[in-house]
């Protein structure tokens, strides 16, 4: 690996390091991948006992006797005021997360992405009529979508589903009607960035179609970018969660989501006279080492996925 | 390049009058009214005259009272707080933020894009590794957990810092750091996406092959393209750092402005609400204006406000 400390190094770099780099960054994701699968398995499959009233993990299963319990055999991770284990409110938690970073991400990558393209590939008015539109979004703070949809859609929904199931899906609407906007602008700069580039016009020179200037040329150059924004959306849209549980607003109790564990557990762990400091530790552990797994798994696959990267000789 | 900045500037009042007007029916339509009080029940005649003397009883009587004073800066008395003028409050608030954030601002761009490039260069090194795994901890921990634990490590156990005290430039920086923390994640992130992209291209290997030094052609050529992308991610950062973070200004306890943001909503603080999404607005299109004019100073290839073929 001598090459990757000079930057710019002419010499062409030997299969074998290039093999081995490739095999590198792909076992990045494997291992990541496999970290988050292992987290996604033990949370879903967990499922029929996490919720269920009568099992011990249950995540709402209290039992006032057994209230503050530091992690121990009985209890793997503990319990919290309300005796409830702390194990399997993590397990469900870690479901709930997921599900909302997951729904949000694919709800702004179809948004942005597509926003992005036609703003950045069309220009002209297009261009200016949708900027202006993204701009007028991103003057609204998010606190107050996600108010006005939890109005809007709470009341609707808490009558066709249940109150909990509304819930949850005005949660990730909320957030990923509300996280698309960065993409947008991301993807219309990288457009315009390309479409200034000599390749672009060496295309329409050679006389291509538009449609295949767009789909052969200028799509592939925007799968890096996007990859890397659709990862970090995840993660981010998981922390927006515990942001809002942070404030109140996030999932109602006694539904638990890694973020809504973290700041309920935020005052009893950091209590400096009697610390009960498993309240926080395993939610934001988990937490943090999903969301790890998440960035590197996007880092790692962009890496692999990515033509050029190969040529380039770092 | 000038024609362009001009038609966005005329444009600016327009957007910020819609997003007035968006904003207002948005606060309009979420239900309770902001005089009601959580410790006693106020009598249905009491909440019309408040109403009536807010000028909030009528959406046309609202609009017909507030948009032309909140032009000349004046946003009205609060709702909840009815002793205070919203200007008030916000002539408080906004400098602590500004203040705060401007700092925080700083340390995550000059710490961000120096760990980004220099990952970037030093790819698959230590560097590299320690970069990605601070950058990717800042995005990975919620940002109250990264504060409490600060507060608590630093003012409690080691006490270096007071707690819960704002005015000398000491206490700024925990708060500081806690909030450039996202940022600068972010920032580190972009460049060296950036950077690794430029460093593979035609014109890097030109400038090597013409015998420029190593560190010239990285830091002053590849350099401008690796900001590319954190400029975009700039503007909007830049407005939201600005006007402070509710989490760092409750944990730090810090009176900034952005506690305002989440409050007046859940209080339902029509006028403040109003005048704290208005600050964030203006703040938010000239950086985003900004932004693009940068864009086409550092990369002469883009054609602002460029036609389709």
């Amino acid at each position: 690996m001598s090459t990757a400390s000079s930057a710019i190094d002419t010499s062409v770099p030997a299969a074998g390091i290039s093999a081995l780099r490739r095999a590198a960054r792909s076992r990045r994701v494997l291992v990541s991948g496999a970290v988050l699968g292992a987290v996604l398995l033990a949370c879903v499959l967990s499922m029929p006992w996490t919720l269920s009233s009568d099992s011990p993990l249950g995540f709402d299963t209290q039992a006032a006797d057994r209230s503050y319990q530091p992690p121990g055999p009985g209890g793997l991770f503990g319990t919290d005021i309300l005796g409830r284990s702390l194990l399997g409110r993590c397990l469900l938690g870690g479901a709930i997360s997921l599900a909302i970073g997951v729904g949000a991400a694919a709800i702004s990558t179809v948004l942005g992405v597509g926003v992005g393209l036609l703003a950045g590939y069309r220009g002209g008015w297009v261009d200016a009529l949708l900027m202006r539109c993204v701009d007028i979004l991103y003057g609204l703070p998010y606190i107050l979508l996600i108010l006005l949809f939890t109005v809007a859609f709470q009341e609707r929904l808490a009558s066709a589903l249940n109150p909990r199931a509304a819930n949850l899906i005005v949660l990730f609407l909320a957030i990923g009607s509300v996280s698309w906007l960065t993409m947008a602008r991301v993807v219309r700069g990288q457009v315009l960035s390309l479409r200034a580039q000599p390749f672009i016009e060496a295309a329409r020179a050679a006389g291509l179609t538009e449609t295949r200037i767009f789909f052969r040329h200028l799509l592939p150059n925007l799968v890096g970018p996007v990859t890397v924004y659709a990862t970090l959306i995840v993660p981010q849209a998981i922390l927006q969660e515990s942001f809002l549980s942070f404030l109140g607003v996030g999932v109602q109790d006694p539904l638990p989501t890694w973020g809504k564990l973290a700041s309920d557990g935020l005052l009893p762990a950091l209590n400096p006279v009697h610390s009960r400091w498993w309240l926080l530790l395993f939610p934001s552990v988990l937490l943090a080492i999903t969301l790890l797994c998440l960035n590197f798994a996007g880092d790692g696959l962009r890496d692999v996925f990515d033509p050029r990267r190969e040529s380039a000789k770092i | 390049m000038m024609r362009y900045a001009a038609v966005r500037l005329i444009q600016f009042p327009l957007i910020l009058a819609v997003i007035y007007v968006a904003t207002f029916f948005l606060t309009w339509v979420i239900p309770g009214s902001p005089f009601e009080r959580t410790e006693r029940r106020v009598a249905d005649a009491a909440l019309k005259a408040m109403a009536e003397r807010f000028h909030a009883d009528d959406w046309r009587k609202f609009m017909a009272y507030y948009p032309l004073r909140a032009l000349r800066g004046d946003f009205g008395q609060s709702m909840k707080y009815q002793d205070w003028s919203v200007t008030d409050i916000i002539r408080q608030s906004l400098p602590v933020s500004v203040t705060l954030g401007l700092f925080a601002l700083t340390i995550a761009v000059f710490v961000g894009v120096a760990t980004g490039v220099l990952a970037a260069v030093r790819r698959g090194g230590i560097i590299d590794s320690l970069s990605v795994g601070l950058a990717l901890a800042g995005i990975s921990v919620p940002s109250f957990v990264v504060a409490s634990l600060l507060l608590v490590t630093f003012c409690v156990r080691l006490k270096w810092f007071s707690i819960g005290q704002w005015g000398t430039p000491a206490d700024m920086v925990l708060p500081g750091v806690a909030l450039s923390l996202l940022p600068m994640a972010y920032i580190a992130r972009l460049s060296r996406v950036a950077m690794l992209d430029v460093l593979g291209s035609d014109f890097v290997r030109t400038a090597r092959a013409k015998g420029l030094p190593r560190a010239t052609v990285i830091w002053k050529h590849c350099l401008k393209h690796a900001l590319l992308p954190v400029l975009s991610f700039l503007g909007p950062a830049a407005a939201g750092t600005l006007t402070g973070s509710f989490v760092v200004e409750k944990v730090f306890n810090i009176p900034g402005l952005g506690q305002h943001f989440v409050n007046s909503v859940l209080n339902k603080d029509q006028t403040m609400i109003l005048a704290v999404v208005m600050i964030y607005s203006v703040m938010l299109l000239t950086f985003n204006l900004l932004v693009d004019l940068c864009y086409a100073l550092l990369d002469p290839r883009i054609e602002v406000g460029a036609k389709a073929q």
